[in-house]
């Protein structure tokens, strides 16, 4: 599958299928940091990611003061 | 996953509360979390007109949502900044959510009206540019709630916000910040008041609730802040919160509950007579107000030009 990052943006091919927390986990990403989706729609922590398909990784922290 | 309201099939996990949502039951914990804030700090009253301060980040932009969903009279405010791309871009998501719903937001740039920019204040004063940037939207804020007549300030600082700072103010034992750093800051003199309703969600909870509402935001990172001392905290509080959900939260409300107080003395020192700037006619303890004193300065620096995104 394609997996997108963002802040900076890049692509990666990852082989599925593999569940969303291990691939937070391989990619030494920390849970409470990034919101996992697929089209408009969230991706839940359990689901599994098959071999198709395009997920974003989103950063959710911002950091104005 | 499953709702542990509706048993149906989860979107999102919230740790630290050990629960998992559909979309309809996290949007409504969402509601009731930001309803709980605002009675519990008694930060808005009947009647009483909002001004949301609106970046076109996921945060402003779910704060003025929530506000209009739970039925506050609530407009929006964007300030152009600046700051290249990115101001651009962040404006027009703020300009594009307020069209989609019919709903009002003022609108500054801060070069045509003000005639500086905060790269050019940040070069200017040889400080961080959140310094400038904060400054001139403390001062526009609060003066276009004097100019439009709105009561309230309503910011998007959510729970790691706050956790964030107060961890920063703690590790230097930044006293007089730590004695006014409140979910409500009173009003008055001719200041409105300032509240926070999101201070009982998370910045992860904040995005997925754009995700969820449809609600489209700027994602990228402010160029300015990157590497600020902020975003170091954010993350070793992230780290922490992996180990142990909930430590945010109890950081954050202990402190209020069992710390804030003891520090109410150490912000203001003896009071001060506020009388109108001589040159934009804000309320000041100077002559001059800090934001006019920062646009005299900026004026006479050559406009800093940013870098491109690529």
């Amino acid at each position: 599958m394609k997996v997108v990052l963002r802040n900076p943006r890049r692509e990666l091919e990852v082989a599925g299928p593999i569940s969303v927390v291990a691939l937070l986990n391989r990619l030494e990403l920390n849970r409470e940091s990034v919101l996992v989706i697929q089209g408009d729609e969230l991706v839940p922590g359990d689901a599994m990611l098959d071999d198709n398909g395009t997920i974003e990784i989103r950063p959710v922290i911002s950091g104005g003061c | 996953m499953k709702c542990r309201v509706c048993r149906g099939p989860a979107v999102i996990d919230v740790r630290r509360q050990n629960a998992n949502y559909c979309r309809d039951h996290f949007l409504r914990m969402c509601r009731d979390q930001v309803a709980k804030a605002i009675d519990e700090f008694d930060m808005l009253h009947p009647g009483e007109r909002v001004l949301v301060a609106v970046s076109g980040g996921k945060d402003s932009l779910a704060c003025w949502h929530l506000l209009r969903e739970l039925g506050y009279d609530a407009d929006g405010f964007v300030i152009g900044l600046g700051i290249g791309e990115y101001s651009d871009a962040s404006t027009a998501y703020a300009r594009t959510f307020a069209e989609e719903r019919g709903l009002t937001l003022h609108y500054c740039n801060l070069r045509d009206e003000h005639g500086f920019d905060v790269p050019t204040a940040a070069k200017a004063t040889k400080r961080v540019p959140c310094s400038a940037c904060g400054l001139s939207k403390r001062h526009l804020f609060d003066a276009a709630a004097r100019e439009h007549g709105y009561d309230v300030v309503a910011t998007g600082h959510n729970l790691d916000d706050e956790a964030a700072v107060l961890f920063g103010n703690v590790l230097r034992w930044q006293t007089e910040y730590l004695g006014r750093q409140l979910p409500v800051l009173p009003g008055g003199n001719g200041f409105p008041r300032k509240i926070k309703p999101l201070v009982r969600l998370g910045e992860r909870e904040m995005a997925a609730y754009c995700v969820l509402t449809g609600i489209d935001y700027i994602v990228e990172e402010c160029p300015m802040a990157a590497g600020n001392k902020h975003l170091g905290y954010k993350e070793a509080l992230n780290a922490i919160e992996a180990q142990s959900p909930g430590s945010k939260l109890d950081f954050y409300f202990g402190f209020l509950k069992r710390a804030s107080a003891r520090f109410e003395g150490e912000s203001g020192g003896e009071p001060v007579t506020l009388q109108p700037c001589e040159r934009c006619g804000s309320p000041t303890p100077a002559a001059v107000c800090a934001f006019c004193k920062l646009s005299e300065r900026s004026a006479d620096c050559e406009p800093v030009a940013l870098r491109e995104r690529r």
